[in-house]
Protein backbone atom coordinates (compact mmCIF):
# COMPACT_ATOMS: atom_id res chain seq x y z
CA UNK A 1 0.00 0.00 0.00
CA UNK A 2 1.51 3.22 -0.67
CA UNK A 3 0.15 6.90 0.83
CA UNK A 4 -1.66 8.13 -1.66
CA UNK A 5 -2.77 11.46 0.86
CA UNK A 6 -0.87 12.37 3.74
CA UNK A 7 -0.84 15.59 6.00
CA UNK A 8 2.13 15.98 8.53
CA UNK A 9 2.72 18.72 11.18
CA UNK A 10 -0.31 20.44 10.63
CA UNK A 11 -1.42 23.62 12.73
CA UNK A 12 -3.46 25.80 12.43
CA UNK A 13 -5.01 28.50 15.23
CA UNK A 14 -8.03 30.37 14.78
CA UNK A 15 -7.38 33.57 17.18
CA UNK A 16 -6.22 32.25 20.65
CA UNK A 17 -8.18 28.31 19.93
CA UNK A 18 -5.41 26.23 18.52
CA UNK A 19 -7.91 24.17 15.92
CA UNK A 20 -4.73 21.88 14.51
CA UNK A 21 -1.77 21.38 16.30
CA UNK A 22 0.90 19.11 14.91
CA UNK A 23 -1.52 16.86 13.59
CA UNK A 24 -0.07 14.21 11.17
CA UNK A 25 -2.87 11.67 9.05
CA UNK A 26 -2.18 9.29 6.36
CA UNK A 27 -4.40 8.09 3.43
CA UNK A 28 -3.90 4.52 2.11
CA UNK A 29 -4.35 4.42 -1.80
CA UNK A 30 -7.39 2.50 -2.11
CA UNK A 31 -8.82 2.68 1.29
CA UNK A 32 -11.65 4.00 3.37
CA UNK A 33 -10.43 5.60 6.04
CA UNK A 34 -11.92 7.12 8.71
CA UNK A 35 -11.37 9.98 10.99
CA UNK A 36 -13.88 10.55 14.36
CA UNK A 37 -13.68 12.39 17.32
CA UNK A 38 -15.26 15.11 19.27
CA UNK A 39 -16.98 18.01 18.35
CA UNK A 40 -14.55 20.27 18.48
CA UNK A 41 -11.47 18.24 17.73
CA UNK A 42 -10.52 19.94 14.50
CA UNK A 43 -12.04 17.55 11.46
CA UNK A 44 -13.65 19.63 9.63
CA UNK A 45 -9.95 22.14 9.93
CA UNK A 46 -8.28 19.57 9.24
CA UNK A 47 -10.22 18.98 5.65
CA UNK A 48 -10.58 22.49 4.96
CA UNK A 49 -6.59 22.54 5.05
CA UNK A 50 -6.34 19.38 2.88
CA UNK A 51 -8.48 21.15 0.30
CA UNK A 52 -7.09 24.41 0.38
CA UNK A 53 -10.27 26.52 2.24
CA UNK A 54 -7.95 27.21 5.07
CA UNK A 55 -3.91 27.87 4.87
CA UNK A 56 -2.34 26.25 8.08
CA UNK A 57 0.21 27.97 10.11
CA UNK A 58 2.51 25.34 9.35
CA UNK A 59 2.85 21.40 8.35
CA UNK A 60 2.36 20.21 4.54
CA UNK A 61 -0.14 18.48 3.07
CA UNK A 62 1.52 16.14 0.12
CA UNK A 63 -0.62 14.50 -2.16
CA UNK A 64 0.48 11.54 -4.67
CA UNK A 65 3.88 13.43 -3.13
CA UNK A 66 3.25 16.50 -5.00
CA UNK A 67 3.21 18.71 -1.90
CA UNK A 68 0.08 20.94 -2.26
CA UNK A 69 0.32 22.90 1.07
CA UNK A 70 -0.97 26.07 0.11
CA UNK A 71 -2.94 25.10 -3.60
CA UNK A 72 -6.21 27.02 -4.00
CA UNK A 73 -9.19 24.94 -4.09
CA UNK A 74 -9.77 24.61 -7.73
CA UNK A 75 -6.22 23.56 -8.12
CA UNK A 76 -6.27 20.90 -5.25
CA UNK A 77 -9.89 20.11 -7.08
CA UNK A 78 -8.42 19.84 -10.38
CA UNK A 79 -5.42 17.23 -9.35
CA UNK A 80 -7.50 15.19 -7.90
CA UNK A 81 -8.82 15.30 -4.36
CA UNK A 82 -12.40 15.88 -3.98
CA UNK A 83 -14.83 16.20 -0.94
CA UNK A 84 -18.25 17.32 0.20
CA UNK A 85 -19.02 19.13 2.81
CA UNK A 86 -20.85 19.05 6.62
CA UNK A 87 -23.85 20.65 5.56
CA UNK A 88 -25.13 19.71 2.04
CA UNK A 89 -23.93 22.54 -0.63
CA UNK A 90 -25.83 22.16 -3.80
CA UNK A 91 -26.55 25.04 -6.63
CA UNK A 92 -30.14 25.33 -5.28
CA UNK A 93 -31.36 27.59 -8.24
CA UNK A 94 -30.05 25.64 -11.25
CA UNK A 95 -31.29 22.63 -12.60
CA UNK A 96 -29.64 19.06 -11.28
CA UNK A 97 -27.85 18.47 -14.55
CA UNK A 98 -26.50 21.96 -14.77
CA UNK A 99 -25.12 20.89 -10.74
CA UNK A 100 -23.36 18.07 -12.10
CA UNK A 101 -21.51 19.69 -15.33
CA UNK A 102 -20.22 22.41 -13.03
CA UNK A 103 -17.56 19.77 -12.07
CA UNK A 104 -16.75 18.96 -15.37
CA UNK A 105 -14.80 22.36 -16.23
CA UNK A 106 -12.42 21.96 -13.95
CA UNK A 107 -9.56 20.85 -16.50
CA UNK A 108 -10.11 23.70 -18.89
CA UNK A 109 -9.28 27.20 -19.36
CA UNK A 110 -12.22 29.84 -18.02
CA UNK A 111 -11.84 31.82 -21.52
CA UNK A 112 -12.68 27.81 -23.18
CA UNK A 113 -16.13 27.91 -21.19
CA UNK A 114 -16.78 31.17 -22.35
CA UNK A 115 -16.24 29.71 -26.02
CA UNK A 116 -18.06 26.46 -25.67
CA UNK A 117 -21.72 27.10 -25.88
CA UNK A 118 -22.50 23.61 -24.77
CA UNK A 119 -21.33 20.78 -22.61
CA UNK A 120 -20.46 17.77 -25.12
CA UNK A 121 -22.36 14.42 -25.01
CA UNK A 122 -19.83 12.51 -23.58
CA UNK A 123 -20.17 15.08 -20.32
CA UNK A 124 -24.24 15.19 -20.36
CA UNK A 125 -24.21 11.29 -20.17
CA UNK A 126 -21.34 10.71 -17.95
CA UNK A 127 -23.57 13.04 -15.60
CA UNK A 128 -26.66 11.00 -16.14
CA UNK A 129 -24.85 7.85 -15.61
CA UNK A 130 -23.82 8.69 -12.37
CA UNK A 131 -27.25 10.52 -11.68
CA UNK A 132 -28.19 6.95 -11.85
CA UNK A 133 -26.25 5.58 -10.05
CA UNK A 134 -27.14 7.78 -6.54
CA UNK A 135 -30.92 6.65 -8.16
CA UNK A 136 -31.67 10.56 -8.67
CA UNK A 137 -31.19 10.44 -12.90
CA UNK A 138 -35.59 11.12 -12.93
CA UNK A 139 -34.70 14.62 -11.02
CA UNK A 140 -32.38 15.56 -13.70
CA UNK A 141 -34.64 18.80 -14.89
CA UNK A 142 -35.81 19.97 -11.84
CA UNK A 143 -34.39 22.92 -9.63
CA UNK A 144 -31.69 21.54 -7.52
CA UNK A 145 -33.37 23.86 -4.60
CA UNK A 146 -36.38 21.43 -4.92
CA UNK A 147 -34.96 18.32 -3.98
CA UNK A 148 -35.09 16.53 -0.30
CA UNK A 149 -32.67 16.85 2.08
CA UNK A 150 -31.15 12.91 1.28
CA UNK A 151 -31.34 13.55 -2.18
CA UNK A 152 -29.18 16.70 -2.05
CA UNK A 153 -26.48 14.88 0.14
CA UNK A 154 -26.36 11.98 -2.89
CA UNK A 155 -26.23 14.78 -5.39
CA UNK A 156 -23.19 16.22 -3.57
CA UNK A 157 -21.85 12.80 -3.46
CA UNK A 158 -22.14 12.61 -7.69
CA UNK A 159 -21.16 15.78 -8.74
CA UNK A 160 -17.90 15.31 -6.97
CA UNK A 161 -17.78 12.06 -8.63
CA UNK A 162 -17.73 14.06 -12.34
CA UNK A 163 -14.44 15.11 -12.26
CA UNK A 164 -13.11 11.36 -11.42
CA UNK A 165 -10.96 11.92 -7.95
CA UNK A 166 -8.77 9.85 -6.78
CA UNK A 167 -9.44 10.66 -3.16
CA UNK A 168 -12.85 11.53 -2.27
CA UNK A 169 -13.18 13.49 1.35
CA UNK A 170 -17.18 12.94 2.92
CA UNK A 171 -17.62 15.02 5.91
CA UNK A 172 -20.56 13.77 7.70
CA UNK A 173 -22.19 11.60 4.88
CA UNK A 174 -24.37 9.95 7.18
CA UNK A 175 -25.56 13.24 9.49
CA UNK A 176 -28.80 14.01 9.75
CA UNK A 177 -30.20 11.48 7.27
CA UNK A 178 -32.22 8.24 7.81
CA UNK A 179 -31.14 4.05 8.09
CA UNK A 180 -32.30 3.52 4.83
CA UNK A 181 -30.56 6.30 3.06
CA UNK A 182 -27.20 5.68 5.45
CA UNK A 183 -27.09 2.41 4.36
CA UNK A 184 -28.01 3.17 0.78
CA UNK A 185 -24.47 5.84 1.06
CA UNK A 186 -22.67 3.26 2.43
CA UNK A 187 -23.42 0.95 -0.15
CA UNK A 188 -22.04 3.25 -2.58
CA UNK A 189 -19.43 4.28 -1.18
CA UNK A 190 -18.17 0.13 -1.20
CA UNK A 191 -19.01 -0.27 -4.78
CA UNK A 192 -16.61 3.29 -5.57
CA UNK A 193 -14.18 1.97 -3.55
CA UNK A 194 -14.19 -1.41 -5.04
CA UNK A 195 -13.70 0.79 -8.72
CA UNK A 196 -10.89 2.07 -7.03
CA UNK A 197 -11.92 4.99 -5.23
CA UNK A 198 -10.06 5.99 -2.26
CA UNK A 199 -12.21 7.86 0.47
CA UNK A 200 -11.75 10.03 3.65
CA UNK A 201 -14.80 9.90 5.75
CA UNK A 202 -15.33 12.33 8.72
CA UNK A 203 -18.41 10.70 10.68
CA UNK A 204 -19.90 10.75 14.06
CA UNK A 205 -21.79 7.12 13.59
CA UNK A 206 -19.94 4.69 14.93
CA UNK A 207 -21.04 2.19 13.80
CA UNK A 208 -21.22 3.47 9.99
CA UNK A 209 -17.72 3.99 10.59
CA UNK A 210 -16.55 1.18 12.10
CA UNK A 211 -18.36 -1.02 9.24
CA UNK A 212 -17.14 0.70 6.56
CA UNK A 213 -13.56 1.90 7.18
CA UNK A 214 -10.06 -0.42 6.84
CA UNK A 215 -8.62 1.99 9.10
CA UNK A 216 -9.80 4.96 11.51
CA UNK A 217 -7.65 7.76 13.13
CA UNK A 218 -8.91 9.39 16.02
CA UNK A 219 -8.44 12.91 16.68
CA UNK A 220 -8.38 14.71 20.27
CA UNK A 221 -8.25 18.77 20.27
CA UNK A 222 -6.17 19.39 17.75
CA UNK A 223 -4.03 16.36 16.87
CA UNK A 224 -4.19 12.66 16.23
CA UNK A 225 -4.77 11.25 18.99
CA UNK A 226 -4.66 6.92 17.75
CA UNK A 227 -4.78 5.34 14.12
CA UNK A 228 -5.54 1.46 13.73
CA UNK A 229 -8.13 -0.73 12.48
CA UNK A 230 -11.37 0.34 13.65
CA UNK A 231 -11.45 -3.14 16.04
CA UNK A 232 -7.81 -1.70 17.47
CA UNK A 233 -9.16 1.87 18.01
CA UNK A 234 -12.61 0.71 20.07
CA UNK A 235 -10.39 -1.15 22.35
CA UNK A 236 -8.04 1.49 23.17
CA UNK A 237 -8.69 3.68 26.22
CA UNK A 238 -7.40 6.85 25.01
CA UNK A 239 -10.27 6.83 22.60
CA UNK A 240 -12.86 6.71 25.46
CA UNK A 241 -10.54 9.24 27.63
CA UNK A 242 -10.95 11.45 24.35
CA UNK A 243 -14.59 11.73 23.88
CA UNK A 244 -15.54 10.95 27.70
CA UNK A 245 -12.65 12.71 29.37
CA UNK A 246 -10.21 11.55 31.87
CA UNK A 247 -7.76 11.58 34.22
CA UNK A 248 -10.19 11.98 37.35
CA UNK A 249 -10.34 9.26 39.61
CA UNK A 250 -14.18 9.25 39.20
CA UNK A 251 -14.42 9.02 35.80
CA UNK A 252 -12.25 6.12 36.04
CA UNK A 253 -15.48 3.42 36.87
CA UNK A 254 -17.28 5.48 34.49
CA UNK A 255 -14.65 4.84 31.62
CA UNK A 256 -14.54 1.03 33.05
CA UNK A 257 -18.23 0.44 32.89
CA UNK A 258 -18.42 1.99 29.66
CA UNK A 259 -15.44 -0.28 27.68
CA UNK A 260 -17.23 -3.39 29.73
CA UNK A 261 -20.63 -2.82 28.23
CA UNK B 1 -41.37 26.36 -38.24
CA UNK B 2 -41.15 28.41 -35.34
CA UNK B 3 -41.93 27.59 -31.85
CA UNK B 4 -44.46 29.38 -29.73
CA UNK B 5 -42.02 30.64 -27.64
CA UNK B 6 -39.62 32.21 -30.55
CA UNK B 7 -42.88 33.58 -31.99
CA UNK B 8 -43.42 35.84 -29.19
CA UNK B 9 -39.64 36.94 -29.41
CA UNK B 10 -40.43 37.76 -33.09
CA UNK B 11 -43.89 39.54 -32.87
CA UNK B 12 -41.83 41.53 -30.06
CA UNK B 13 -39.16 42.29 -32.42
CA UNK B 14 -41.59 43.25 -34.89
CA UNK B 15 -43.26 45.87 -32.73
CA UNK B 16 -40.56 47.70 -31.60
CA UNK B 17 -39.25 47.90 -34.95
CA UNK B 18 -42.10 49.06 -36.60
CA UNK B 19 -42.97 51.60 -33.23
CA UNK B 20 -41.02 55.03 -35.14
CA UNK B 21 -43.12 54.14 -38.51
CA UNK B 22 -46.62 54.01 -36.50
CA UNK B 23 -45.88 56.78 -33.73
CA UNK B 24 -44.17 59.94 -35.85
CA UNK B 25 -45.21 62.37 -32.88
CA UNK B 26 -41.02 63.26 -31.59
CA UNK B 27 -42.65 63.62 -27.88
CA UNK B 28 -43.30 59.83 -27.73
CA UNK B 29 -40.49 58.85 -30.19
CA UNK B 30 -38.35 60.68 -27.41
CA UNK B 31 -39.59 58.55 -24.68
CA UNK B 32 -39.08 55.48 -27.26
CA UNK B 33 -35.21 56.54 -27.57
CA UNK B 34 -34.94 56.45 -23.84
CA UNK B 35 -36.62 53.70 -23.50
CA UNK B 36 -34.50 51.28 -25.33
CA UNK B 37 -31.26 52.94 -24.02
CA UNK B 38 -32.04 51.78 -20.64
CA UNK B 39 -33.74 48.11 -21.99
CA UNK B 40 -29.94 47.76 -23.79
CA UNK B 41 -28.53 48.61 -20.07
CA UNK B 42 -30.86 47.17 -17.74
CA UNK B 43 -30.53 43.55 -19.87
CA UNK B 44 -26.61 44.34 -19.84
CA UNK B 45 -26.38 44.91 -16.27
CA UNK B 46 -28.26 41.46 -15.68
CA UNK B 47 -25.98 39.55 -17.44
CA UNK B 48 -23.33 39.98 -14.37
CA UNK B 49 -25.05 41.14 -11.69
CA UNK B 50 -28.45 38.80 -12.50
CA UNK B 51 -26.35 36.37 -12.86
CA UNK B 52 -23.60 35.85 -10.58
CA UNK B 53 -25.42 37.79 -7.88
CA UNK B 54 -23.00 40.45 -7.35
CA UNK B 55 -25.44 43.29 -7.44
CA UNK B 56 -23.02 46.00 -8.57
CA UNK B 57 -24.47 49.98 -8.09
CA UNK B 58 -21.84 51.76 -9.97
CA UNK B 59 -22.93 51.23 -13.55
CA UNK B 60 -23.10 54.59 -14.40
CA UNK B 61 -19.12 54.42 -14.14
CA UNK B 62 -19.40 52.94 -17.97
CA UNK B 63 -22.51 55.11 -18.85
CA UNK B 64 -20.49 58.20 -18.50
CA UNK B 65 -17.29 57.12 -19.70
CA UNK B 66 -18.99 55.95 -22.82
CA UNK B 67 -20.88 59.21 -23.13
CA UNK B 68 -17.42 61.58 -22.00
CA UNK B 69 -15.91 58.98 -25.13
CA UNK B 70 -18.25 59.93 -27.44
CA UNK B 71 -18.46 63.50 -26.43
CA UNK B 72 -14.27 64.05 -26.48
CA UNK B 73 -13.52 62.42 -29.53
CA UNK B 74 -16.43 63.91 -31.89
CA UNK B 75 -14.79 67.28 -30.51
CA UNK B 76 -11.27 66.47 -30.77
CA UNK B 77 -11.19 64.41 -33.66
CA UNK B 78 -13.64 67.40 -35.19
CA UNK B 79 -15.99 65.02 -36.50
CA UNK B 80 -18.87 66.67 -39.08
CA UNK B 81 -22.01 66.21 -37.40
CA UNK B 82 -24.22 63.54 -38.19
CA UNK B 83 -23.98 59.67 -39.03
CA UNK B 84 -21.03 58.97 -39.17
CA UNK B 85 -20.58 59.81 -35.38
CA UNK B 86 -22.50 56.33 -34.74
CA UNK B 87 -19.15 54.99 -35.57
CA UNK B 88 -17.92 56.29 -31.68
CA UNK B 89 -20.34 54.06 -30.38
CA UNK B 90 -18.33 50.90 -29.99
CA UNK B 91 -15.30 52.44 -28.98
CA UNK B 92 -17.21 54.10 -25.84
CA UNK B 93 -18.18 50.46 -25.24
CA UNK B 94 -14.20 49.64 -25.21
CA UNK B 95 -13.31 52.49 -22.98
CA UNK B 96 -15.94 50.98 -20.72
CA UNK B 97 -14.56 47.88 -20.63
CA UNK B 98 -11.34 49.34 -20.34
CA UNK B 99 -11.75 51.13 -16.95
CA UNK B 100 -14.29 47.84 -16.22
CA UNK B 101 -11.50 45.56 -16.25
CA UNK B 102 -9.45 47.11 -13.55
CA UNK B 103 -12.03 48.04 -11.64
CA UNK B 104 -13.42 44.95 -11.26
CA UNK B 105 -10.14 43.18 -10.27
CA UNK B 106 -9.99 45.35 -7.40
CA UNK B 107 -13.71 45.26 -6.56
CA UNK B 108 -14.34 41.59 -7.32
CA UNK B 109 -11.86 40.79 -3.99
CA UNK B 110 -15.04 41.18 -2.00
CA UNK B 111 -18.22 39.18 -1.75
CA UNK B 112 -22.11 40.79 -0.95
CA UNK B 113 -22.42 44.17 0.79
CA UNK B 114 -18.68 45.10 0.27
CA UNK B 115 -18.57 45.01 -3.24
CA UNK B 116 -21.58 47.12 -3.25
CA UNK B 117 -20.16 49.22 -1.37
CA UNK B 118 -17.23 49.56 -2.96
CA UNK B 119 -19.09 50.09 -6.90
CA UNK B 120 -20.71 52.97 -4.87
CA UNK B 121 -17.66 54.05 -3.73
CA UNK B 122 -15.70 54.21 -7.21
CA UNK B 123 -18.70 55.27 -8.84
CA UNK B 124 -18.35 58.60 -6.93
CA UNK B 125 -14.83 58.70 -7.86
CA UNK B 126 -15.65 59.22 -11.39
CA UNK B 127 -18.24 61.74 -10.29
CA UNK B 128 -15.93 64.02 -8.93
CA UNK B 129 -13.17 63.30 -11.64
CA UNK B 130 -15.15 64.55 -14.16
CA UNK B 131 -16.59 67.48 -12.51
CA UNK B 132 -12.73 68.60 -11.24
CA UNK B 133 -10.95 67.79 -14.41
CA UNK B 134 -10.24 70.39 -16.98
CA UNK B 135 -10.55 68.28 -19.98
CA UNK B 136 -14.37 66.82 -19.04
CA UNK B 137 -15.46 70.40 -18.85
CA UNK B 138 -16.34 70.33 -15.69
CA UNK B 139 -19.65 71.34 -14.23
CA UNK B 140 -20.54 73.23 -17.28
CA UNK B 141 -20.19 70.00 -19.53
CA UNK B 142 -19.59 69.49 -22.90
CA UNK B 143 -21.05 70.48 -26.40
CA UNK B 144 -21.21 67.84 -28.74
CA UNK B 145 -21.33 69.15 -32.72
CA UNK B 146 -24.81 70.47 -33.16
CA UNK B 147 -26.31 67.85 -36.02
CA UNK B 148 -28.92 69.33 -37.97
CA UNK B 149 -31.72 66.82 -38.89
CA UNK B 150 -35.12 67.83 -39.17
CA UNK B 151 -37.16 67.97 -35.62
CA UNK B 152 -39.06 65.47 -37.27
CA UNK B 153 -37.18 62.46 -37.88
CA UNK B 154 -34.67 63.47 -35.51
CA UNK B 155 -35.04 60.60 -33.01
CA UNK B 156 -35.47 57.64 -35.53
CA UNK B 157 -32.00 57.10 -36.22
CA UNK B 158 -31.10 57.13 -32.56
CA UNK B 159 -34.16 54.89 -31.88
CA UNK B 160 -32.89 51.80 -34.68
CA UNK B 161 -29.06 52.35 -32.90
CA UNK B 162 -30.51 51.86 -29.52
CA UNK B 163 -32.52 48.50 -30.49
CA UNK B 164 -29.62 47.55 -32.21
CA UNK B 165 -28.39 47.65 -28.63
CA UNK B 166 -31.06 46.22 -27.49
CA UNK B 167 -30.77 43.36 -29.67
CA UNK B 168 -27.30 43.01 -29.27
CA UNK B 169 -27.58 42.53 -25.48
CA UNK B 170 -30.18 40.46 -25.53
CA UNK B 171 -28.42 38.00 -27.31
CA UNK B 172 -25.34 38.27 -25.82
CA UNK B 173 -27.05 37.80 -22.51
CA UNK B 174 -28.90 34.81 -23.86
CA UNK B 175 -25.83 32.83 -24.94
CA UNK B 176 -24.56 33.52 -21.69
CA UNK B 177 -26.47 32.24 -19.99
CA UNK B 178 -26.47 28.56 -22.60
CA UNK B 179 -23.07 28.58 -22.23
CA UNK B 180 -20.75 27.08 -19.42
CA UNK B 181 -19.20 30.19 -19.04
CA UNK B 182 -22.75 31.13 -17.94
CA UNK B 183 -23.10 28.05 -15.64
CA UNK B 184 -20.31 28.95 -13.92
CA UNK B 185 -21.59 32.63 -12.94
CA UNK B 186 -24.96 31.06 -12.10
CA UNK B 187 -22.79 28.58 -9.89
CA UNK B 188 -20.72 31.93 -8.14
CA UNK B 189 -24.51 33.17 -7.31
CA UNK B 190 -25.78 29.72 -5.63
CA UNK B 191 -22.42 29.16 -3.89
CA UNK B 192 -19.23 30.61 -4.43
CA UNK B 193 -17.01 28.61 -2.37
CA UNK B 194 -18.55 25.08 -3.00
CA UNK B 195 -17.77 26.63 -6.89
CA UNK B 196 -14.31 27.05 -6.32
CA UNK B 197 -13.77 23.73 -4.54
CA UNK B 198 -15.39 22.08 -8.14
CA UNK B 199 -12.45 23.64 -10.19
CA UNK B 200 -14.12 26.95 -11.15
CA UNK B 201 -11.99 29.62 -11.48
CA UNK B 202 -14.24 32.20 -9.92
CA UNK B 203 -11.93 34.98 -10.32
CA UNK B 204 -11.34 35.06 -13.54
CA UNK B 205 -14.99 34.03 -14.46
CA UNK B 206 -16.20 36.94 -12.31
CA UNK B 207 -13.84 39.36 -13.45
CA UNK B 208 -14.45 38.86 -17.32
CA UNK B 209 -18.51 38.98 -17.19
CA UNK B 210 -17.66 42.10 -15.02
CA UNK B 211 -15.84 43.45 -17.81
CA UNK B 212 -18.55 42.11 -20.67
CA UNK B 213 -21.13 43.77 -18.81
CA UNK B 214 -19.68 46.87 -19.11
CA UNK B 215 -19.56 47.12 -22.98
CA UNK B 216 -23.23 47.66 -24.07
CA UNK B 217 -23.56 50.07 -21.22
CA UNK B 218 -20.82 52.09 -22.24
CA UNK B 219 -22.36 52.28 -25.73
CA UNK B 220 -25.45 52.83 -24.54
CA UNK B 221 -23.79 55.85 -22.98
CA UNK B 222 -22.25 57.43 -26.03
CA UNK B 223 -24.84 56.92 -27.89
CA UNK B 224 -26.93 58.68 -25.11
CA UNK B 225 -24.73 61.94 -25.18
CA UNK B 226 -24.90 61.62 -29.00
CA UNK B 227 -28.51 62.20 -29.01
CA UNK B 228 -28.89 65.06 -26.28
CA UNK B 229 -25.89 66.70 -27.75
CA UNK B 230 -24.44 68.31 -24.57
CA UNK B 231 -23.34 65.73 -21.25
CA UNK B 232 -22.91 67.21 -17.58
CA UNK B 233 -21.02 65.09 -14.62
CA UNK B 234 -24.31 65.13 -12.91
CA UNK B 235 -26.33 63.32 -15.55
CA UNK B 236 -23.84 60.60 -16.86
CA UNK B 237 -22.74 60.27 -13.84
CA UNK B 238 -26.46 59.77 -12.00
CA UNK B 239 -26.30 57.34 -9.37
CA UNK B 240 -30.22 57.24 -10.07
CA UNK B 241 -28.72 55.36 -13.14
CA UNK B 242 -27.25 52.81 -11.20
CA UNK B 243 -30.62 52.44 -9.11
CA UNK B 244 -32.89 52.59 -11.94
CA UNK B 245 -31.17 49.95 -14.44
CA UNK B 246 -30.88 47.55 -10.93
CA UNK B 247 -34.82 48.55 -10.13
CA UNK B 248 -35.63 47.50 -13.52
CA UNK B 249 -34.17 44.11 -13.25
CA UNK B 250 -35.68 43.09 -10.00
CA UNK B 251 -39.08 44.37 -11.46
CA UNK B 252 -38.36 42.06 -14.23
CA UNK B 253 -36.72 38.88 -12.67
CA UNK B 254 -32.88 39.37 -11.51
CA UNK B 255 -31.26 36.95 -13.94
CA UNK B 256 -34.12 36.51 -16.10
CA UNK B 257 -33.52 36.54 -19.60
CA UNK B 258 -37.25 39.15 -20.40
CA UNK B 259 -36.84 40.41 -16.82
CA UNK B 260 -34.58 43.69 -17.60
CA UNK B 261 -36.26 44.23 -20.71
CA UNK B 262 -39.85 43.82 -19.23
CA UNK B 263 -39.17 45.82 -16.34
CA UNK B 264 -37.20 48.87 -18.08
CA UNK B 265 -39.76 49.12 -20.36
CA UNK B 266 -42.24 49.07 -17.95
CA UNK B 267 -40.26 51.50 -15.21
CA UNK B 268 -38.71 54.13 -18.29
CA UNK B 269 -41.67 54.09 -20.65
CA UNK B 270 -44.43 54.76 -17.85
CA UNK B 271 -41.86 57.60 -16.15
CA UNK B 272 -41.05 59.40 -18.99
CA UNK B 273 -45.07 58.82 -20.05
CA UNK B 274 -45.62 60.82 -16.75
CA UNK B 275 -43.30 62.77 -16.52
CA UNK B 276 -44.51 64.38 -19.78
CA UNK B 277 -48.56 64.25 -18.94
CA UNK B 278 -48.84 65.53 -15.90
CA UNK B 279 -45.63 67.85 -15.99
CA UNK B 280 -45.22 66.94 -12.61
CA UNK B 281 -41.67 65.59 -12.16
CA UNK B 282 -41.92 63.43 -8.74
CA UNK B 283 -45.51 61.91 -9.30
CA UNK B 284 -43.87 58.88 -10.64
CA UNK B 285 -42.01 58.48 -7.85
CA UNK B 286 -45.16 58.26 -5.73
CA UNK B 287 -46.28 55.81 -8.14
CA UNK B 288 -43.35 53.35 -8.19
CA UNK B 289 -42.96 53.29 -4.99
CA UNK B 290 -46.40 51.79 -4.27
CA UNK B 291 -45.36 49.54 -7.22
CA UNK B 292 -42.25 48.38 -5.63
CA UNK B 293 -44.10 48.13 -2.23
CA UNK B 294 -46.42 45.65 -4.47
CA UNK B 295 -43.60 43.74 -6.03
CA UNK B 296 -41.66 43.37 -3.56
CA UNK B 297 -44.81 41.50 -1.21
CA UNK B 298 -46.34 39.58 -3.79
CA UNK B 299 -43.36 38.78 -6.44
CA UNK B 300 -40.49 38.96 -4.79
CA UNK B 301 -38.08 36.96 -7.72
CA UNK B 302 -40.43 39.61 -9.97
CA UNK B 303 -42.48 39.50 -12.54
CA UNK B 304 -41.37 37.42 -14.90
CA UNK B 305 -40.33 34.39 -12.35
CA UNK B 306 -43.39 34.89 -10.98
CA UNK B 307 -45.79 34.20 -13.89
CA UNK B 308 -43.50 31.61 -15.58
CA UNK B 309 -43.70 29.70 -12.30
CA UNK B 310 -47.77 29.90 -12.02
CA UNK B 311 -48.35 28.95 -15.76
CA UNK B 312 -45.76 26.17 -15.54
CA UNK B 313 -47.15 25.13 -11.85
CA UNK B 314 -43.54 24.43 -11.21
CA UNK B 315 -43.79 24.05 -7.16
CA UNK B 316 -46.14 21.37 -7.73
CA UNK B 317 -44.50 19.85 -10.62
CA UNK B 318 -41.29 19.31 -8.66
CA UNK B 319 -42.89 17.99 -5.03
CA UNK B 320 -44.46 15.36 -7.06
CA UNK B 321 -41.21 14.51 -8.93
CA UNK B 322 -39.26 14.62 -5.82
CA UNK B 323 -41.56 12.49 -3.55
CA UNK B 324 -42.28 10.13 -6.69
CA UNK B 325 -38.53 9.71 -6.70
CA UNK B 326 -38.17 8.76 -3.49
CA UNK B 327 -41.29 5.84 -3.45
CA UNK B 328 -39.35 4.82 -6.67
CA UNK B 329 -35.90 3.89 -5.66
CA UNK B 330 -36.21 1.91 -2.23
CA UNK B 331 -32.67 2.88 -1.46
CA UNK B 332 -33.26 6.50 -0.95
CA UNK B 333 -37.23 5.98 0.30
CA UNK B 334 -37.63 8.20 2.89
CA UNK B 335 -34.64 10.35 1.80
CA UNK B 336 -36.95 13.57 2.22
CA UNK B 337 -38.37 12.49 5.89
CA UNK B 338 -35.94 14.56 7.57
Amino acid sequence: MTTLLSASGVSRAFGGLQALSLCNLDVEKGSITGLIGPNGSGKTTLFNVITGYVKPDAGTVTFNGQNITNARPDAVFSLGVGRTFQLTRIFSRISVLENMLIATQHDESWLRGLLRSKSSKTEVDNAMELLDFVGIAKLADLQAGALSYGQRKLLELAYVLVADPDVILLDEPAGGVNLTLINGIAEKIRTLNKAGKTFLIVEHNMEFVMSLCDSVTVMHQGSNLVTGTPAEVRANPLVLDAYLGGGDDGEDDLREAVASA
Amino acid sequence: MLSKKNLWWVLAAAVFALFPLVVTNPLYTTIGVFTVIYMACATSWNMFSGYSGYIALGSAVFYGSGAYTMALLSIHLHMAAGSSQFWLVPVGGLVAMAFAAPIGWIALRVRRHTFVVITIAVFFIFQLAAINFGFTGGTSGLNLPFITWGFQNYNTPFYYVGLILVVFATLLSMAVRRSRFGLQLLAIRDDEDRALGLGVKVSAVKITGFTMSAFTVGMAGALYALFVGQIYPQFVFDPMFDVSIALMTFLGGLGTLTGPLLGALILEASQQYLTVTFSNGSLYLILFGALFLIVIIFMPQGIVVYLRDRVTKRVERERAAVAANDIASPDVALGGAR
